[in-house]
């Protein structure tokens, strides 16, 4: 069997089990539903992986696949066709392989929903449409992808429907990202008037040999990254990610975390080409993630809820995986996607067992002492913190580090900026670990009863996800460490490749002191909250302003609500109140009743004396006579 | 040419079987509207998608004034007659709940207006256009009148006025062309033929386009839409915002473009600028609209301003769209008037704010008024995208900042959409949703329709561009060439 | 005869269109300036007869004698038209007991 035969079956499976659980998921009991749900994503992991190897032996790096002509409309033609090469081939790794962990986990932490079909259905149709954006061989077919997660995203997030505030963050997270899209559209259409097409195929090659700086280069890259920084959660557009864990946790471990998030990142270095002729968009991307990066990582350390502090933290790492894309890292951000995604996913769930635990309760000051009780989460989690902590030799380190090392090349400031965002990371991380696992159990004493470890089910994932976490730095071992940074040579023919210009002391020098900040950040933590035992105040106690900023989130909701949503919607009245109904149908009835009082003026003419109408009519004769002796 | 004459006078028969049929008009004009649509499948599986008129009938009518019954099919009046017949049944099938008081008028007009409609997007020489115009103005005149909501008679007052003076403008412009032509007929070849200043046709691309513009509607000859669309019957609503309008863009394309073209170029910038215009005011007045059906409405003006946008950037991609997208638009807006509906007759009301929680008791309704959302806001996969998708892209062709105001429709779109559905179906259930029952029989079979043909063409539009594709590119040629011509 | 003609044929024409002018300008001021609905009707025959009697001069002038067909055909509707106001008159008469015009000034809005 060759590529070409099986791919096509990669994204089918998660379909057809969309297609199956939607329609039975009222007759299929649960545990039929959850075996075919987890079921055509394990097969489609398998088969991914049989893809993965067979490219590997392949002299021939990429393999098109075409399915049928989808839009055609004079020059522009859109197939709908698959392309197969070592970014896409990864990246269909990490989707089927942690889907199918979350979809095996959540066979049991969804055990008791009414929705559990319903649920699968969801889950399964967005594992398709993320795979179609990454399968897609070009932009459209990417695009198709790019919007169908975001549906499934709004349908997941706002899956308890019933509750208001839900919905709400669902639609504001569909709405968000549609900002991006329209960025994303257009840069699409303009790539498309200056290269006559939407290939990668087509496209690439025409980019490579362009100079450096080409306005309309510029221009394309800054769209894209606009709808990047949709999908992405990046500044101005990051806010939808912290509500959107309104959605049942191992969504926020699949969609919010490891996958769906990371589609911006994987289009930036798709189009890395692009990109690095741009160098002014590379700047713009530096800046902006680097800032969310850092004002991430300082609202995650006031937040009392376990999936807020996740929901930052992926906001901030996200922001480090911009500043690669930024500093010409390509390969350091796309490591960095693929590690994120193992320690994410793995806290998310490990924050999921918490909250199944302690009966569906978010906030850790209700928390604490969890250690004994969930020794497995515990553990696992614990594992994850030191990964995204950047504590060697766990995989965070070895991404976040070949991050860091390119931003000192670009500028030492952006590598200030971003070891202080890891002392940050390091010390909200284990705020959160010890907050919820040491000292003492802050519930009644009847719930301390119930809490307990969760099921097989939840805890081999988690276990499957911290090995991985654990050794999964170990694709892209540098130079220093004499590693042969396997994951840069398999990108290469794909991704640009820029090499690292710094000495090997200088390398360790970088690394030392990121290291000895998360220690320090660390040991901080641990005296405030294990020594100190200290608990986050309540929510409606005075905090100091630094604290009550990170605390309110900068009041960027409220910013945007005051300069976007309220003039909107005092537009739409204006436009509504004044405009159309008094100004526009004012003329229209206007006319009409000018001509009503028009007449009511003229008819009294019409006096009905027969004397008057004929000394009119006399009148006008003679005025005629007049007109035509004078005048003709 | 046998089949073109069948295609027109089958509805027009119909409609007087159905006045004498009473109580049992209902079945007689399903059955009707449903032979129509198979005669159009006929047709349409007989049409050699390339860019001659076929099936055309050309017979003698009022001699001495040189008008004939000339009346064809090509590309583009086949995916027309396609959408009205199509939408024709569904809107009968979607009337099945309600107990209408004269169901022998109703119907019989519903008939008639196909009739007029389908004259309308055949006609091959301007007289029989005007009639048919006309001819399908007023069954629904009648059908707001008799069968409307309260206030109707001022407001379809209102519509009947705007629309006759729009008509009136038109039918100035088609006699100045019949007196200009040599031949002395209203014949639509020889009006192409003539050979107008530039002057000449700036008059009559106004006396055109105030006609189509106030029909689609564009900005700001808009506001007679939102007043009619929520006091007619729902089946009246249907009807003009599912094919209705249609007329007004049809008419841009056969009538407008090739007749005067250097008309269209001279006035196109200001075209565009209102129909860009319109997308965004609509847009933001449906956020805050509390009706659910004014705002559709609202929202249908912003999704026809990108619509007439796209024709006016005269390229292949937005003409193109504009065929898929008043196809999707048809389907999908008849879709949401129709879940309005079914809302309304359970609870009453229409209002935004007093309903809520429906999806928990009412499931299927909520899934497939979500894939009518969708195809509104124009996700991919949905047909709403591959019309939004070239409709845009023509705009771009035009200019950046054209195609990225106009964007915002993408955004917009979801605003206003999501905030209905969420506020209508989502949320927790309350006293007047508690008892809500879920679709069932002609409701399913309707809904199901409409659904699958929103997912249907958006993942395999081929055979709809490919049905357009050779007229609109020939239509685009006549233009050019007439254009560097006038030069 | 024949001398009587020749002699009127000497008159010049001018004074016919003088005669005429000043009838048919008594005829309109009667119009204009009486109530009477029957004096009306005769203000209006004078200036019917002004005008014939410029046809027929018009017509000895231009030796055309279409002109005086004309007067014979205004004379006979002249006649129709006195039979049919004569009788609305009196149906005036029998329903206001008056026949002064102002009175009839219903005919309005």
């Amino acid at each position: 069997m060759t590529i070409e035969q099986l791919i096509w079956l990669v994204p089918l499976l998660p379909l057809l089990g969309f297609v199956i659980n939607g329609l039975g998921r009222n007759s299929l009991s649960k545990g039929l539903v959850g075996i075919i749900g987890s079921g055509v994503i394990l097969a489609s992991f398998i088969i991914s992986v049989v893809i993965f190897f067979s490219l590997q032996g392949d002299t021939q790096k990429s393999h098109e696949v075409f399915l049928f002509d989808w839009i055609s409309a004079g020059t522009l033609h859109i197939p709908l066709s698959f392309l197969i090469d070592p970014l896409s081939s990864i990246m269909l790794l990490i989707i089927t392989g942690i889907g199918f962990l979350i979809h095996l986990y959540s066979t049991s932490y969804m055990h008791n929903d009414e929705g559990f079909g319903k649920f699968f259905s969801y889950l399964n149709l967005f594992v398709f449409f993320m795979l179609l954006l990454v399968l897609g061989s070009n932009y459209i077919v990417m695009f198709i992808g790019w919007e169908g997660v975001g549906l499934c995203s709004y349908l997941l997030i706002g899956f308890w429907y019933t509750n208001t505030a839900y919905a709400s963050a669902a639609k504001k997270a569909f709405v968000m990202n549609r900002i991006g899209d329209l960025g994303f559209l257009l840069g699409v259409f303009l790539m498309f008037n200056f290269f006559g097409s939407v290939e990668f195929s087509k496209i690439f090659p025409q980019a490579a040999n362009m100079l450096p700086g080409n306005n309309t280069l510029v221009l394309i890259t800054i769209l894209l990254f606009i709808g990047a920084c949709g999908k992405s959660a990046q500044l101005p557009l990051f806010t939808w990610l912290p509500d959107a864990m309104a959605g049942p946790t191992p969504v926020s471990a699949l969609i919010h975390a490891a996958t769906m998030v990371t589609a911006g990142i994987y289009m930036i270095a798709r189009s890395s080409v692009l990109f690095d002729l741009a160098p002014l968009t590379q700047h713009i991307i530096a800046i902006v993630g680097i800032t969310t990066a850092l004002i991430a990582a300082i609202i995650a350390l006031t937040q009392t809820d376990i999936k807020k502090v996740l929901a930052y933290s992926t906001v901030s790492q996200l922001g480090y995986m911009f500043l690669g894309l930024g500093v010409g890292a390509y390969t350091g951000s796309f490591f960095h996607v693929l590690t994120h995604a193992f320690f994410k996913a793995l806290l998310f769930l490990g924050a999921g067992s918490v909250i199944h635990a302690m009966h569906h309760e978010q906030d850790m000051r209700h928390m604490g002492g969890l250690r004994k009780k969930l020794p497995v989460t515990f553990l696992t989690m614990m594992i994850g913190t030191i990964a995204i902590a950047g504590l060697p030799p766990f995989s965070g380190f070895f991404s976040k580090d070949e991050i860091l090392a390119n931003a000192y090349q670009y500028s030492p400031i952006l590598w200030g900026v971003g070891v202080l965002t890891a002392f940050l990371t390091s010390f909200y991380m284990f705020r959160m670990m010890f907050l919820t696992f040491s000292g003492n159990y802050r519930g009644t004493h009847h719930e301390e009863s119930h809490v307990h470890e969760s099921p097989k089910a939840m805890t081999i994932p988690l276990i499957i996800l911290a090995i991985l976490a654990a050794i999964g730095g170990a694709i892209n071992i540098p130079h220093v460490f004499g590693g042969n940074e396997w994951l840069a040579h398999w990108l290469s023919p794909v991704v640009a490749q820029h090499e690292l210009d710094l000495t090997h002391s200088t390398e360790f020098t970088l690394m030392g002191v990121s290291v000895v900040a998360a220690i320090i950040a660390l040991l901080y933590a641990y005296t405030r909250y294990v020594k100190g035992a200290r608990v986050p105040v309540a929510d409606e106690a005075p905090r100091s302003a630094l604290a009550k900023l990170s605390y309110n989130k900068f009041y960027l909701d409220e910013i945007y609500d005051f300069i976007i949503t309220k003039p909107l919607d005092a537009f739409s009245r204006f436009f509504y109140r004044i405009i159309d109904t008094k100004f526009i149908d004012g003329i229209v009835n206007g006319l009409g009743w000018s001509t009503n009082e028009a007449s009511k003026g003229v008819r009294l003419l019409q006096s009905g004396n027969v004397g008057f109408y004929i000394f009119m009519m006399v009148f006008g004769i003679i005025a005629l006579l007049a007109y035509t002796f004078y005048y003709i | 040419m046998e089949q073109l004459l069948l295609l027109i006078f089958l509805p027009l028969a119909g409609a007087i079987i159905t006045v004498f049929a009473g109580k049992s008009a209902k079945i007689v004009s399903t059955v009707i509207s449903v032979a129509s649509l198979g005669l159009a499948l006929f047709i349409a599986c007989n049409f050699i998608p390339n860019a001659s008129t076929q099936f055309e009938a050309n017979l003698p009518w009022i001699a001495d004034l040189g008008i004939r019954f000339h009346a064809g099919i090509d590309g583009i009046s086949m995916l027309m007659v396609l959408l009205t017949n199509l939408l024709v049944p569904i809107i009968i099938f979607s009337s099945y709940r309600h107990d209408y008081k004269n169901p022998a008028a109703f119907y019989a007009l519903i008939l008639f207006m196909q009739a007029g409609l389908l004259l309308v997007f055949t006609a091959m020489d301007a007289f029989l256009f005007y009639i048919g115009w006309e001819a399908a103005l007023i069954p629904i005149y009648f059908i707001c009148a008799f069968w409307g909501g309260k206030d109707r008679v001022r407001i379809n007052m209102k519509f009947f006025v705007y629309t006759i003076a729009g008509s009136l403008f038109m039918l100035m412009g088609i006699i100045y062309l019949y007196l200009q032509n040599p031949a002395h007929n209203f014949d639509i070849q020889a009006f192409y033929a003539l050979n107008l200043d530039s002057a000449q046709q700036g008059w009559i691309f106004w006396a055109f386009f105030i006609a189509f513009a106030i029909k689609m509607p564009i900005f700001p000859f808009h506001t007679w839409q939102p007043d009619t669309y929520t006091a007619a019957p729902t089946q009246g609503t249907m009807l003009l915002s599912g094919i209705m309008l249609k007329m007004g863009i049809y008419g841009v394309i056969r009538w407008l473009l090739p007749i005067v073209p250097a008309g269209v170029q001279d006035w196109s910038c200001l075209a565009i600028v209102l129909s860009i215009i319109g997308i965004v005011y609509a847009s933001i007045i449906a956020f805050t609209q509390k009706d659910a059906k004014r705002l559709v409405a609202y929202s249908s003006i912003a999704h026809v301003g990108l619509i007439s946008a796209g024709i006016f950037a005269l390229n292949q991609q937005g003409m193109q769209g504009a065929m898929v997208q008043m196809l999707s638009h048809g389907i999908n807006v008849v879709g949401l008037f129709y879940v309005l509906d079914i809302i309304f007759s359970r609870t009453k009301t229409n209002i935004i704010e007093e309903l809520g929680g429906i999806a928990k008791s009412a499931p299927q309704l909520a899934i497939t008024f979500l894939i009518i959302v969708l195809g509104t806001v124009a996700l991919p996969g949905t047909n709403g995208f591959i019309g939004e998708f070239l409709l845009l892209m023509g705009v771009y062709n035009y200019g950046i900042w054209a195609a990225t105001i106009a964007g915002l429709t993408i955004i917009f779109g979801a605003v206003y959409m999501l905030r209905m559905y969420q506020n209508v179906m989502l949320g927790k259930t309350n006293e007047l949703t508690i008892t809500f029952t879920d679709i069932q029989g002609t409701e399913k079979l309707v809904l199901y329709i409409i659904c699958a043909l929103i997912i249907i063409l958006g993942v395999y539009p081929k055979p709809i561009l490919h049905l357009t594709e050779a007229s609109v590119q020939h239509l685009l040629e006549q233009v050019n060439q007439k254009l560097t011509s006038v030069k | 005869m024949e001398n009587l003609t020749t002699q009127m044929a000497g008159v010049p024409l001018n004074h016919y269109i003088y005669l005429c002018a000043i009838i048919f300008t008594i005829g309109v001021i009667g119009v204009l300036t009486r109530r009477n609905a029957i004096v009306i009707f005769m203000s209006v025959e004078l200036m019917l007869n002004a005008v014939n009697l410029l046809l027929t001069a018009f017509s000895v002038h231009n030796n055309d004698p279409s002109g005086q067909v004309f007067v014979f055909f205004i004379m006979a509707l002249a006649a129709a038209e006195v039979a049919v106001g004569l009788a609305i008159i009196v149906m005036v008469y029998r329903n206001t007991k008056s026949i002064d015009i102002n009175v009839l000034n219903r005919l309005k809005w």
